[in-house]
Parts: C-alpha cells; sequence; structure tokens
C-alpha cells in the first residue's frame, strides 16, 4: 500500500517537473504559439491511445475503431459546449463527463454483443463499426442541424488550455497505472495473455473484457471532448477509420502493455509529425509522408516488440507483487463476483 | 460526393460507381422502388442494378482473393493490398493510355509490375517479421501502404491529383430482353470469371498450389514435407498481387478516375468482403465480395447512397455475430 502511493507521489512530481519545464521553455519563447497547439494535441492523442493500450495492450482485444469513439466524445462534448457552454467553465466540465460518458455507454452497448469476437474478426468488426460512426457524422445535420455534418461543426469556443488539458492527460494516466495493478488490471492481463485459461480461474471475462473496452474507449471519448475544446472546428474526416490506425500504431510501437511506452511514443509521434514539415521545408513538403511511413516501416522492423517492450519506465514501474498470504480464497477471491 | 459530372441520360445503369469518395457517383435514382411506377420498368431497374452489383462483385473479389490467400499462408491481413491494387490501375492506365499497349497487354504488364511488387513488399516488410508477434507485420503492412500512397502522389511518380482515364475502347450498350448490359460490365465478368476458374486450377491442378494448400494449414508440417515455405509465400504474394492488378486495370476502365489513394476503400470493403465470407477461404472470398457488390449497388440504388458504406459494414458486423468466423468460415474449437 505504501509504495504505491510512494509511486503516486513519484508520478506527480514527474509531472510537476515536466510542468514547470514547459512553462520555462513557453517564458524563454522556445515554444511558439505552433509548437503550444503541437504539445496540447500530442497530450490528448495520448489520452486517447491510453485507452487504446487498456484495451489492447492490457486486455488484448483488438480494436480497429477507436477514432470512432474518439469522434463520438468530441461530438457530443462540442454540441453541448456549443448549445448550452458558450465558454462558461462549468458546461466545459459538463460537456467533457458528458463527453466521455457517451462513448463509454456506447462502448458498452457495442461491446456487449461484438467482444465475443476473436482477435482479427473483432478488429474488423470494431472497424466496420468505425465507418458506420463516420457515416453517421457525415449525416448527422439531418437529424441535429447543430452537428454540422460533412461540412463539419464549427464554432466552438476553445475553452481547454494547457493546463486543463494536463490535469487530464495526468489523471489518465494515474488511473489507467492504478487500475493495471489493481486486480481489475489482473484480470485484465490474464485475458489477454490467455482467455480460456482466465475463465478457467474464475474471471468473468465477458464482464471484464466489456469493462476495460468501455472505460478504454471512455478515454478516447474523454480526448475527443477535450479536443473539441482546444480547437473551434470539428469534422468526421478527423475521426475516420484511418485515424484509428494512429492509435494502434502509437499502442503497438511503444509496446504492447507498456503506460510509459504508449505515452512516449504518443508524445512523439505528435512531434514526428509536425516536426517532419518543419524540418522539410516547403520544398520537400511533398515527401513527409514517405519519410513518415519509411520511419514506421524501419521502427516495427528494429523493434517488432515496439520500444518498451511490455517494460515501465522507472517511476510507472509496478508495485512490487506480495507474496500470496496463506488466506483460503487466494489472490483471485476478489475477482469472482 | 461524386461531382461533376452530368447525369447519366437514358441508360439506366450506366457508369455506375461505387467506392464512396472517388469517381462519379450514382445518380440515376428517379425510380424508387417506393415511389409510383412499381411494374415491368421497375424490374428492369432491379436487374439492372444486380448486374451492376455483379460487376462491382467480382472486382471485389479479385482483391479480396488476394486478402484471403495472403492471410491463409501467413495469417497476416495485409493493408498494403489496396495499393497494390491502385499501382495496378496506374500501370494499367499508363499502358493503354500513354503506351499505347492493347488492353490484354496492359493487364499482364500490369499484373507482370504488381506481382513483382508484392514479392519485394513481403521480403521487405514482412519476412523480417514472420516470427514477431503478428501485430508487427500488421503494423509494417500500414506502414508500407502509407508509403505506396504517399510515394505514389509524389509529382515526379504519379502525381496527387485525379487522373481521368480514356477508355481504350468505347461503351457500348446492349439490349437483352430490355435489360440494358455494356460491353464494360460483360468484359469484367468475362475477365473475372477467367481468372477464378485459372486460379482454381492452379490451387487444385498444380504442385505449387498444393503446397500453398499445405502451408496455409501448418507451416511447420510443411515444411518438414519438404516444401519451400518461403517461395510458397512468395508465390501466394506474387498472385495475389497480380490479381489485384488485374482488378485494378478493369477498375480503372470501368470507373475511369484514378489517384493514388484509390485503393483504400475498395482494399478495405474487399478484405471486409473476404472476411464476411470467412476469410482465408477462397471460396468465402467470392462469395462475400458478391453480396458486398449487391448490397453496395442496391443500397445506393434504393436507399441511399450516402448510407451505403453504413449498411454494408452494419450487415458485415451482423453476419460476425451470428457466425463468427464468416459464412463459409469453420468455427475454431477452442482447446486449452
Amino acid at each position: 500500500m505504501k509504495q504505491k502511493y510512494t509511486q503516486t507521489i513519484l508520478i506527480i512530481v514527474a509531472a510537476a517537473i515536466f510542468y514547470v519545464f514547459i512553462k520555462t521553455l513557453i517564458f524563454l519563447n522556445v515554444l511558439s504559439p505552433y509548437w503550444q497547439l503541437v504539445l496540447d494535441q500530442s497530450l490528448i492523442v495520448t489520452i486517447g491511445a491510453l485507452g487504446l493500450s487498456l484495451i489492447y495492450g492490457f486486455t488484448g482485444q483488438f480494436s480497429l475503431g477507436h477514432a470512432a469513439f474518439y469522434g463520438i466524445g468530441a461530438y457530443t462534448a462540442g454540441a453541448i459546449s456549443k448549445t448550452l457552454g458558450h465558454g462558461s467553465l462549468l458546461w466545459f466540465i459538463i460537456a467533457i463527463v458528458a463527453g466521455t460518458l457517451a462513448a463509454a455507454l456506447i462502448a458498452l452497448l457495442i461491446g456487449l454483443p461484438i467482444l465475443r469476437l476473436r482477435s482479427d474478426y473483432l478488429g474488423i468488426a470494431t472497424l466496420g463499426f468505425g465507418i458506420i460512426v463516420k457515416v453517421g457524422m457525415d449525416n448527422a445535420n439531418k437529424v441535429l442541424p447543430v452537428l454540422g455534418g460533412a461540412t463539419g461543426m464549427s464554432g466552438l469556443t476553445t475553452v481547454a488550455n494547457f493546463e486543463i488539458i494536463f490535469i487530464f492527460f495526468l489523471i489518465a494516466i494515474l488511473l489507467l497505472k492504478n487500475l493495471i495493478y489493481s486486480k481489475y488490471g489482473r484480470a485484465f492481463i490474464s485475458i489477454r495473455e490467455d482467455e480460456i485459461a482466465a475463465d478457467a480461474m474464475g474471471i468473468d471475462t465477458t464482464r471484464y473484457k466489456t469493462m476495460a473496452f468501455a472505460l478504454g474507449c471512455g478515454l478516447a471519448g474523454l480526448a475527443g471532448s477535450l479536443y473539441a475544446h482546444r480547437y473551434p472546428f470539428l469534422h468526421p474526416s478527423s475521426f475516420e477509420f484511418l485515424k484509428s490506425f494512429d492509435f494502434l500504431l502509437i499502442v503497438v510501437l511503444g509496446g504492447l502493455g507498456s503506460i510509459s511506452g504508449t505515452i512516449v511514443t504518443a508524445v512523439g509521434w505528435a512531434f514526428l509529425l509536425e516536426g517532419l514539415r518543419f524540418v522539410l521545408g516547403e520544398q520537400f513538403i511533398d515527401f513527409r509522408g514517405v519519410i513518415y511511413a519509411l520511419i514506421l516501416v524501419i521502427t516495427i522492423l528494429m523493434r517488432p516488440q515496439g520500444l518498451f517492450s511490455g517494460k515501465e519506465l522507472l517511476f510507472m514501474k509496478p508495485p512490487r507483487l506480495k507474496t500470496p498470504t496463506n488466506r483460503e480464497e487466494g489472490s483471485h477471491a476478489g475477482l469472482r463476483n | 460526393m461524386g461531382g461533376g459530372e452530368k447525369p447519366p441520360p437514358r441508360f439506366k445503369n450506366r457508369s455506375i460507381t461505387a467506392f464512396s469518395g472517388f469517381g462519379p457517383l450514382y445518380r440515376n435514382r428517379q425510380h424508387s422502388l417506393l415511389g409510383v411506377d412499381m411494374g415491368v420498368d421497375v424490374l428492369e431497374h432491379v436487374i439492372g442494378q444486380v448486374i451492376n452489383g455483379l460487376q462491382l462483385g467480382f472486382m471485389y473479389a479479385l482483391i479480396a482473393l488476394g486478402y484471403t490467400m495472403v492471410y491463409g499462408v501467413v495469417k497476416l491481413i495485409n493493408f498494403a493490398h489496396g495499393d497494390v491494387f491502385m499501382v495496378g490501375a496506374f500501370v494499367g492506365y499508363l499502358g493503354f493510355n500513354q503506351w499505347g499497349m492493347p488492353v490484354p497487354v496492359a493487364v499482364l504488364t500490369s499484373m507482370a509490375v504488381c506481382a513483382i511488387l508484392g514479392v519485394v513488399i513481403e521480403k521487405i516488410a514482412y519476412r523480417p517479421l514472420r516470427y514477431a508477434p503478428k501485430i508487427a507485420a500488421l503494423i509494417s503492412a500500414l506502414g508500407v501502404s502509407l508509403f505506396l500512397e504517399y510515394f505514389c502522389s509524389l509529382k515526379f511518380i504519379f502525381g496527387p491529383n485525379y487522373r481521368v482515364v480514356q477508355r481504350p475502347f468505347e461503351e457500348v450498350h446492349w439490349q437483352l430482353a430490355g435489360i440494358s448490359i455494356s460491353n464494360i460490365q460483360v468484359m469484367v465478368m468475362v475477365t473475372v470469371l477467367f481468372m477464378l476458374l485459372m486460379l482454381q486450377y492452379l490451387l487444385y491442378r498444380t504442385k505449387v498450389g498444393m503446397a500453398m494448400r499445405t502451408v496455409s494449414l501448418d507451416h511447420d508440417a510443411a515444411r518438414l514435407m519438404g516444401v519451400n515455405v518461403d517461395s510458397v509465400i512468395s508465390v501466394t504474394f506474387a498472385i495475389g498481387s497480380a490479381l489485384a492488378a488485374a482488378g485494378g486495370v478493369l477498375y480503372a476502365i470501368a470507373y475511369p478516375q484514378i489517384q493514388p489513394f484509390m485503393g483504400i476503400m475498395p482494399g478495405l470493403k474487399a478484405f471486409t468482403a473476404a472476411v464476411l465470407g470467412g476469410i482465408g477461404i477462397i471460396p468465402g472470398a467470392v462469395l462475400g465480395a458478391l453480396i458486398m457488390g449487391q448490397v453496395e449497388t442496391l443500397t445506393a440504388a434504393f436507399l441511399s447512397s450516402q448510407l451505403r458504406d453504413a449498411i454494408a459494414f452494419g450487415i458485415l458486423i451482423l453476419v460476425l455475430l451470428v457466425r463468427p468466423c464468416g459464412i463459409l468460415g469453420k468455427t475454431e474449437t477452442e482447446k486449452v
């Protein structure tokens, strides 16, 4: 117990140092507003990627529809803020909560039936769901004009700043870390390792898979809600199935089952994309996609198991497991419900 | 969507396309099933649409075969396959538009180029990852897909813009018992059926085919029986890519607008078709593709062209819920 709190404190200290570092950079005019935007975007992407990390990296459920939930969160939060909020902080919080809950709830509803599918079939079913959501967004204005449809939703107030996004980023990390190292997390990991064995150990796999899916998609919804408050404009093409692959490759390149890997890769990925624009300049901007693709292929060829390959940074390490006490019920007792 | 082109005047099934966002879109919707004139006219219209769906479905089948064959031997979703299809379309277009080849020669050239491309992709991007986790090869496939798309968009390769394909021959419509069918539709269907027969022959009547079927069952056992697994995988990629290339050329003739990102949606649909039929199973790919073609065309014609993709994928999800391994897929018994 004690070690757990020490770690949480360590993370908060690390976050504080990071925050001061960024603020100093901004103060010294090293970080231009453009790069601040990139930084905010990278934090938002990280929150979404952490959600997929929970679904795929820890629970092993292959989802290719993550961007759909990101979009559901963004559209829900955006619509609430636009119609009712007009920039007030209270409505901002309500919108964020609503966006998160909407994504989690839809994930729960869609997850219950489709999580029975295995690996690639699950991937395709979620991909299909992602495309359905995109079509829905394209035609949403026919039901609710405020959603804007295929031309996008504009006129959103940008309430979220770096501080707010950073706090949610921190909350997401702490939440996921504590979840993974709890009894729930062990259940998730056991499902990833072997679903049948987990079932045999008395873990209700359907319940835990759905839980992981809903929570992970909730994080995507949170990321989307923040996105809707950071940028004044939402467009369905920001949430199409190709964006789901972005989340997937972040989680895989970071190393499945590594929170630090996901965080580092997500931030690095966002900066790589924009950095390439900067490095290549006007003249070679066409090569951006080519070089990005090459970096992707080369990285995965060099590190097929991901950059962190299931390991964690020092302050993210799991608490050392105590040897199981000789109680009658053993360590899986808490999972029986 | 679509944009720019005039609505088809008389023929009910003229220049329909199907891939969302690409090419001319189907506009001819004056006949609604729920509308007024239900009669012979409607029946003809339905049959016309079914023929359009067949044309589309056969093209999906060519792409889906590559997906399903590759999945059969290496258990990899080859996301770059749709982009091989795109390269095939471009090579075919260059062949009969720029270099003045006759169409069959252009198709063969395109198939040869893409076969080589497929083998090279496999050698560089997938072979080093064969014993890595499956997801690594999938990410590599995504990378290759992006690479092909962006590389072909470079100005000195194909350029990022749409190119209009001049058809090597005029489109002619024949009226058979009131049903209009075009020479392009006939050409597509005949070519695809021919290739399916060739493939069937190759798989079940030749040594290579037997080796491929063996490898798809069990790599190690195949190796122990003296099958060169690496070369069989290369051959599979070559055949799959060649089929996609043929599909690409047919696509370029049937829906004459091409650009470097055109492979994404057809690739995805074809892959979905392969999953629908049961991935890894060749008749399943064809069946899934034909279903997909009908669903898309009929939805676009009678319900809404915007909801087309949603309905196609909704059906996919429903089918998977009932048959989790696809229509013809064998449900694997779980073993501990």
